[in-house]
Order: structure tokens, then sequence, then C-alpha cells
């Protein structure tokens, strides 16, 4: 059974409409991440969710029950905020069973919830403490500790970990990973950072402009984007986007690079793999379309042996080589685009040098240049 | 240069001394009113008579201070100051706390549950604020005869409470608005209502602002002269009104030192709760966001 199941919900404010015919569904124990731009209505649909903001239209179900008028209070929800949230009058203990007292919890088991998530997020010997004697980090578990107190059916994160410095936000990441593996709890939860998206979620739902662009497992996001606003979004650094026209080659498709010049002076070509799908390139034969090549789709011909790679080869000149320590980032002109390139971290290339490449074009993307959408 | 000592040039000096010489110049004019009346509150009738109006009693007492007390005429009774000065905490107390606490739900209500008008609600309120005592006064009289609270310390306790309100209201909304909105949503969330979260989250983090309004609060009701000659009773007049009276009454000698010191006793209150809290005002009206 669905835990949360949201049928075309409409928001406007005035004459803008910021959630636009939402629909979406998650099961039990799922964990659901609203990806966007800031703007994009992720937030908004998240209030709707909680109860914070009235939707104009539509449904909202948790539990099978229909709660689209239901007040906060009365949806088995909790939340965790951005800001945390916590009440600065009360010490952490009191915090954390504010909820289950509003809820005439009796005391005797309110100290055993309290105690139970105390325990179990180790914020056993902050309990006296008041929220202002908290670092960030402890504030934030906190903030948890008040959710998981409540054991309710669907938890809400409001880009809880947006206010940690990196280190910190790295570490709470995985730890929300472990406890949704360990207590399989639902979890709806925004951000703006696709890494958090990649790494957390079972599903992704990619939000722009009050509407959800596409809805998938990390994979399908990140491999298969629906338009190049997805494509672009997922991933960091972000995929490449090559301009190209479509030339039909004698045994199959050929994607030729606008201004692209190969050393000896003939045109930058690419061909489209022939296991892939072609069926929808055959109407496009010389049109303009946008090629999407993430990143680590290049290798360096030099070690392409080490990693059994094999794709067609093709020459760069380098401009700009950014090692990070784990690998090399390299910028270079491919056509008429500025192109990054994930080399491995043994890579000799420097700025100014022509260097060899493959590229695995089994794993490219086609969009339709106008309309920005998905082609092959 | 941050690091280096720097000597003062003489020039420098001299100007710093003179500063401080006009400001401690000014602070002494300024005191001057506060120390005549000290002084010749404490003199015997005859000193004053002699004419020297800054000069240390030869002999201090506190006779005037017990007459203007007990015994000083206002008007035909002759008990002195102490019925009045009570009349007035009869006022100031209900006064106060009602007029802080209507306030902070005012100031609650307008950034925590907003509601369609809200700002225009304010913008009313705030309106009050510019509203002068006298406009008011015949509306007023004409409003507390109808509730029958005519002449009574309750009508009077009315009044300032509603002319209280738009001062009070103000200070609590701007207040409440640094307060942050997701501390309030979380309460919601955790099965908290209105009542509850005004009590339990936003009341124990007002601090600050309570003392503020209360302050501000007890020092416009306590000196208000117009309202308590207008609409008390004779058995309901505050301080200031019997200063008045006290003052004003002609028959026999002119007695300066019970004058003084009963103009002091008034004053008395509100000069204590600067000095005890005055700090915590300036600091309470600075005072911003709800840090977490």
């Amino acid at each position: 059974m669905s835990a949360l199941n949201i049928r075309h919900v409409d928001k406007t404010f005035g004459s803008t409409q910021v959630l636009k015919d939402i629909s979406l569904s998650i099961d039990s124990g799922e964990f659901l991440i609203l990806v966007g731009p800031s703007g994009c209505g992720k937030s908004t649909l998240m209030n709707a969710i909680a109860g914070l903001e009235p939707v104009t239209s539509g449904e909202i179900q948790i539990g099978g029950e229909d709660v689209t008028w239901h007040t906060p209070a009365e949806r088995d929800i909790a939340m965790v905020f951005q800001s945390y949230a916590l009440y600065p009058s009360m010490n952490v203990r009191q915090n954390i069973a504010f909820g289950l007292e509003m809820r005439k919890m009796p005391k005797a088991q309110r100290e055993e919830a309290v105690a139970r998530v105390a325990e179990l997020l180790q914020i056993t010997p902050l309990l006296d403490r008041k929220p202002s004697q908290l670092s960030g980090g402890q504030r934030q578990r906190v903030a948890m500790g008040r959710a998981l107190a409540r054991e309710p059916q669907i938890y809400l994160f409001d880009e809880p970990l947006s206010n940690l410095d990196a280190k910190l936000r790295v570490e709470m990441r995985t730890e929300i990973k472990k406890l949704h593996q360990r207590l399989g709890t639902t979890i709806v939860y925004v951000t703006h950072d696709q890494i958090e998206a990649m790494t957390l979620a079972d599903r992704i739902a990619v939000m722009r402009d009050g509407e959800i662009l596409q809805l998938g497992t990390p994979d399908e996001v990140y491999n298969d984007p629906v338009d190049m606003f997805v494509a672009g979004f997922m991933g960091s650094p972000s995929m490449n986007f090559i301009p190209v026209t479509l030339v039909s080659g004698g045994d199959g498709y050929v994607l030729r690079v606008l201004d692209g010049d190969d050393p000896t002076g003939a045109p930058l070509e690419l061909p489209w793999p022939a296991e892939r799908d072609a069926q929808a390139l055959q109407a496009r034969v010389g049109e303009r379309l946008i090629l999407g090549l993430r990143p680590e789709h290049f290798v360096e011909d030099e070690t392409r042996m080490e990693t059994s790679f094999d794709g067609t080869r093709l020459e760069v000149m380098a401009t700009v080589v950014e090692p990070t320590g784990a690998d090399i980032l390299l910028q270079a002109t491919l056509g008429e685009t500025e192109a990054t390139m994930r080399l491995g971290p043994k890579s000799r290339v420097a700025a100014g040098e022509r260097v060899a490449l493959r590229v695995d074009m089994s794993r490219a993307v086609l969009f339709e240049a106008t309309s920005q959408r998905r082609v092959a | 240069m941050a690091n280096m000592v720097r000597r003062r040039s003489t020039s420098a000096r001299l100007w710093r001394f003179g500063l401080y010489a006009l400001l401690i110049v000014a602070a002494l004019v300024y005191l001057l009113p506060l120390v005549v009346m000290i002084l010749t509150s404490l003199k015997p009738l005859e000193e004053i008579r002699a004419g020297a109006l800054l000069s240390l009693p030869s002999t201090i007492s506190f006779e005037a201070w017990i007459k203007a007390w007990s015994t000083a005429c206002t008007g035909m009774r002759c008990n002195g100051m102490s019925g009045y000065f009570l009349n007035s905490i009869a006022i100031v107390v209900p006064a106060v706390a009602i007029s802080t606490f209507v306030g902070a739900l005012n100031g609650y209500a307008l950034t925590k549950w907003r509601f369609r008008g809200a700002n225009l609600c304010f913008a009313l309120l705030l309106f009050g604020c510019f509203v002068p005592f006298q406009v008011v006064l015949m509306p007023m009289a004409r409003t507390l005869g109808w509730l029958g609270m005519a002449s009574s310390t309750t009508g009077l306790v009315l009044v300032h409470v509603v002319y209280g309100i738009a001062f009070t209201t103000l200070f609590f909304r701007n207040y409440y608005v640094s307060v942050p909105d997701e501390m309030i949503a979380a309460a919601k969330l955790d099965g908290a209502g209105f009542w509850r979260i005004f009590w339990r989250i936003l009341l124990p983090v007002s601090g600050p602002i309570i003392t503020v309004s209360v302050i501000w609060q007890f020092t416009q009701i306590w000196n208000d002269f117009l309202f308590g000659v207008s609409f008390a009773g004779f058995d309901s007049q505050p301080v200031t009104v019997a200063l008045n009276n006290l003052v004003n009454t002609s028959t026999g000698v002119k007695e300066y030192n019970v004058d003084m010191a009963a103009a002091l006793i008034a004053a008395l209150p509100t000069l204590v709760v600067y000095v005890l809290a005055g700090k915590y005002f300036v600091r309470g009206l600075t005072a911003g966001s709800v840090k977490g």
C-alpha cells in the first residue's frame, strides 16, 4: 500500500501557479527526494504534504486516508526543518518530548521514547542542555530526534543539511541513510543538492517551475534523463551538451560536431552505436541535435587498456587542467563548446596540448535542440 | 596600523578635555532642577524663605516628606498623597498587565496566524499610536458613561488598556516577526494549537519585549494626568492629579518643601523603574531574532 499518494495537486499564489498538477505516490519504507533549483516548488509541495499550506485543488492521501483538509497535527507526519526550529526555551529532552506530550502520551512512555531516540542518535549526554548550547550538528540530531520520537507514518526533511559545513554534511548524510536502512521509515526529503539526492534516494523527483519533470531511481534520472534540464541538473561536473548534426553514414548514423575539426582537417564525427535503437533518428537526418556526454564518458586513449574501455577515438585541445586529487578534470574544446572530461589521476595532460581520448558513445544521449526533449 | 601605539598630540588632548568639560556642564544643568527639588524638600520653610535656592540645608528634615505623604491638603481633603499613590497603583498594575498581554496576543496573531487583512489591521492599530489624548476625551467620556464605568478605577484601567494596546501590539509584532515561522510550524506539527504555542513556545522567549512593554506602559500610565483628571472619580484620582491639587491649593502659606516632596513622591516609581530596568529597556528594544 502506498504511504503517500498525491493526486493532481495544484497550488496557486495569486496569479502564479507554483504547483502544476503534481501526482506521485510512494510506498511504505521508500526514500523519495524532491530536487530542483530554488523556486521550483519543492518546498511548497513539502509544505502541502505537511498541511502547512493548503492546496488549491487535488488530493493528498496518507496511509490510504484522505488528509487534504486535515491540520498538520491530524496528519501522521513529522518534519525536520532547515533551521532545525528547536524550541529555544526548552532543553533537548523537552524538545523531543513536546510532540508526545501534545499527543497526551503518559509521562513514563514519553521518557522511554526520549531515551530510545537519544540512544539512537547518540545525544544522551545532551538531554539537559538548551538548544543555544548546542553546535549545528548537535541541533540537527535533536531535530531528527524530535521527529523520530513520534514514530509517524511519514518523515519530511526540508533541506536538513544545508546549514551544516561541508564535512558535517557528508557525515550526517551517511547517518540519515543508515537510519533509513535501520528503521525502514518512509521519508520525503527536499534538497537542491543533487549529490544528496543521488546518494540517499530510492527515487528522485526532479522538479522545475512547479512540475515534476522526471520521477525515477537515481540510476534512471542520471543515466536516462528525459530532457536537458534533468541531464544538466544531475551530476557534477554537469553533462556536456555538444551541438551536432545528424548525418546518415554508410551503415548507420553519424553525429557531426558543429565547427569541430579533426587535426587532419576532416570534420569531427562520432558514430551512433549500431547496437542502440536508431528508430527515432530516422526522421531526423540532417537536423541539428544536442549530444549529451557526461565527463566520465571520456577516457584517455593511453590508459584505456587498464580500464578495458573501448570507444570512439577523438583528439581534442586541452585548455584547462584541474586536478582534484581523486581524478583530473580536463577542459577542452569540442567543436564550439567547452567540454569537461574526467580523466584518471595518472594522466599527464598539460594545458595547451592535444590529447587523444576515447568516448563511450553507448552511454551518450541525444536531445532535440529547440524543445530540449530527449530524442535517443 | 592598528598595532602601533600612537601618542595623542597636545591639541587632541585639549580637544578631548573640552569635550568632557562640555558634557559635564550639560549633565549638571540637566540635573540641577532635581537637585533643587531634593534640597528644597529637605529644608524647613524658614530656610527656603531666606532665599538661597542652591545652598545645602542647615538641618536635614523629613517633615515635608511626611506631611506630603500623610497630611497635606489636596483641595478639600487633608490626607496627603498616600491614598492617591495607592489609587495610581490600583490603576497601573492591571492596566499594564492587561495591555501587555493583549499586545502579545495581537502581535502573535498578526505575525504567526496571518489572516486576510492582517496588514490592514496592523496599520489601523498603528494609527492608534498617533491619536492625541485630547481627541478621544469626549467620545471616551460618553463610552465610559454608557458602560457604567464613569468615575471609577475600572473605567480608567479600560481607557489606559485601550490606549496602550496600539503601542504594545507594535512592540510585540515587531519582536515576533523575527521569531522563525518554522518554529511555529514545528509546534503545529507536534500537535500544539493556538494557545499552546503562545504559552509554551512564544511567551517563554518574549522576556526582553515584555520588559520593554511593561516599562513603557508603566511610565505612560503612571505619568498620565489628562485621563486621570478627566475620568477619575473623587475616590480614584491618580497621584498626578493629587499633586496638581496639592500644589494649587491656595489656602495659607505656600509650602515649597511640601510641594517638592510631593512631586518627588509622584515621580519616584518611574524613576526607580528606569534605574533598575533601564538597561533591559534598551536591550529589549534592540533584541531581535531568537536564536534556536
